[in-house]
């Protein structure tokens, strides 16, 4: 196979889920000598977007977004130690977590395949986590953004619980908070002074990316 | 030996429901819920609550024979506004009433309004949202849905679902002296989108509970097909289903006449509707809706 056939195969087979087949083209890559960095912009991220557009627009359904995630994942794992050997950067740190007392997941997995989609690292804490717990794992793994998920209307109320263990730690300043959940809106984002809100997981993904540009300016200007 | 199956009794001022094994499937219609609803919950802000009118009016004509309410609508007084719409909601029917909230304040504020006997949505097999909400069900004589995951997880397994069924059973008899028959179980019926397997194991869990325990069983029916084209059709699918394996009753939009029509059918074949009655009738309700 050139290296062309093998981006496109490895696109179309990330798109379909076939996870199998997506690693065979991982290792056929790399011994062919193709760039790790290679693989991930040129054919997993750009499958991973298209997977991303298509649920959104209602084409995709749930279990073909956590296949496709599951075959890029798969890849990734060869690919992960080679990318850092190589210094490439992730283009972020992202901390996930389901709020206590809420036991849902599904729309964060999904969220998170998308970040990761996207060139993101994410860190995923579970659900059930509670304000201390983020707090001691954002001062553990210094994320560049953290993201409250709740599924509840009962739940909700954790964010504020959450932004204020993270002032009380003296870690507001630091971290971007995104929240996010079937019954979260901006108007509730706001008014628990959150930096970002996001619909569903593309919409994420973009504004994930919009915050960290815009705190990066800040901070180099 | 399998436990006897027992009958849960709700009422409202003047009119009783009975959910039993025996009996024909209790529906308890949804759609009196703000959740993901923005012009309704902008309504409700402001105080009007003029649209719960016309979600009663179409969940009432769906076939329902309870109604769940839920006011959880964020940066709002819940308590508060459960009361009213419980108050406003027995105005429009006679049927009896599941209150939903997992805000204690507002379960009490429901409760203390409501004429009859509630079911309360829900607790967990949590130790402190027991103590917190038992008491309230054990004083206004209520019924209370239970579902069988606590702090750490919702259980993939049927045995850890089991045993989390025993403790509420074991702690809601023994340390609030509530009856059996007063707890319905949700047996959890998650997404079959996340996982193909997990429907088997819901079916599995309601088998042994029905074995186990006798008790009746109650779940979010629409959740079932979260993510996947053509939900009604595995709605329609899911609870007759579900129905053979001891789903007593369902937390379902009865304005989905596929999902309504599927469990009739499953009532008459498991026996719940002696000669077809039940099934007959609607039949002839819609020849004579379709000739006026």
């Amino acid at each position: 196979m050139t290296p062309e056939e093998i981006l496109q195969g490895l696109y179309d087979e990330t798109l379909v889920g076939n996870a199998p087949r997506v690693l065979e083209l991982t290792n056929e890559a790399l011994g062919m000598g193709m760039e790790p960095q290679n693989l991930l912009f040129d054919a997993l991220i750009p499958s991973l977007e298209e997977v991303g557009a298509r649920f959104e627009r209602g084409d995709f359904f749930v279990p073909e977004m956590l296949i496709a995630g599951r075959a890029m994942a798969g890849s990734m794992e060869v690919l992960r130690p080679l990318l850092a050997e190589t210094g490439v950067q992730t283009i972020g740190k992202f901390l996930m977590g389901t709020v206590k007392g809420d036991v849902h997941d599904i729309g964060k997995n999904l969220v998170n395949i998308m970040l990761e989609g996207a060139g993101f690292e994410v860190i995923d804490l579970g659900v059930q986590v509670a304000p201390e717990k983020f707090v001691e794992k954002i001062q553990e793994h210094q994320p560049d953004i953290v993201g409250f998920s709740a599924f509840l209307t009962t739940t909700m109320p954790m964010f504020k619980a959450n932004m204020n263990a993270l002032q009380k730690a003296g870690l507001r300043d630091q971290v971007i908070v995104m929240v996010g959940g079937a019954p979260v809106t901006q108007e509730y984002a706001d008014a628990v002074g959150a930096d970002g809100y996001a619909a569903d997981a593309s919409a994420t993904v973009k504004k994930a990316k919009d915050l960290l540009q815009r705190k990066r300016a800040l901070v180099s200007a | 030996m399998s436990a006897p199956r027992l009958e849960t009794v709700l009422r409202s001022a003047t009119k009783e429901v009975v959910i039993g094994h025996d009996r024909r499937f209790c529906i308890i219609g949804e759609r009196i819920n703000p959740t993901g609803r923005r012009i309704f919950q902008e309504q409700l802000r402001a105080g009007d609550l003029s649209a719960i009118e016309r979600d009663v009016k179409a969940q009432v004509e769906g076939g329902a024979d309870v109604l769940d309410v839920n006011m959880g609508v964020p940066l709002t007084d819940e308590p508060e506004l459960l009361a009213k719409a419980i108050q406003m909601v027995q105005e429009l029917t006679d049927l009896p009433i599941c209150i939903d909230s997992s805000v204690v304040e507002a379960l009490e504020a429901g409760l203390s309004v409501y004429q009859g006997r509630a079911l309360v949505n829900s607790i967990t097999a949590e130790d402190d949202r027991m103590e917190l909400i038992l008491p309230l069900v054990k004083r206004y004589d209520a019924a209370v849905i239970a579902l069988p995951n606590d702090a750490e997880e919702i259980p993939m397994e049927a045995d850890r679902r089991l045993e989390l069924v025993g403790h509420v059973v074991e702690v809601a008899t023994k340390e609030y002296g509530i009856a059996a028959a007063d707890i319905v179980i949700d047996p959890l019926a998650m997404p079959i989108g996340s996982d193909t397997a997990t429907a088997l194991t819901t079916f599995d869990t309601m088998r042994r509970i029905r074995e186990e325990h006798g008790l009746n069983m109650t779940c979010g029916a629409s959740n079932v097909s979260f993510g996947m084209p053509d939900r009604h059709t595995l709605g329609a699918a899911f609870l007759p289903m579900a129905m053979m394996s001891g789903l007593t009753s369902a937390i379902m939009d009865a304005r989905t006449p596929q999902i309504v029509d599927a469990v009739k059918a499953a009532d008459l074949l498991l026996h719940h509707d002696e000669w077809g009655g039940s099934w007959i009738a609607a039949h002839r309700r819609r020849q004579a809706a379709a000739g006026a």
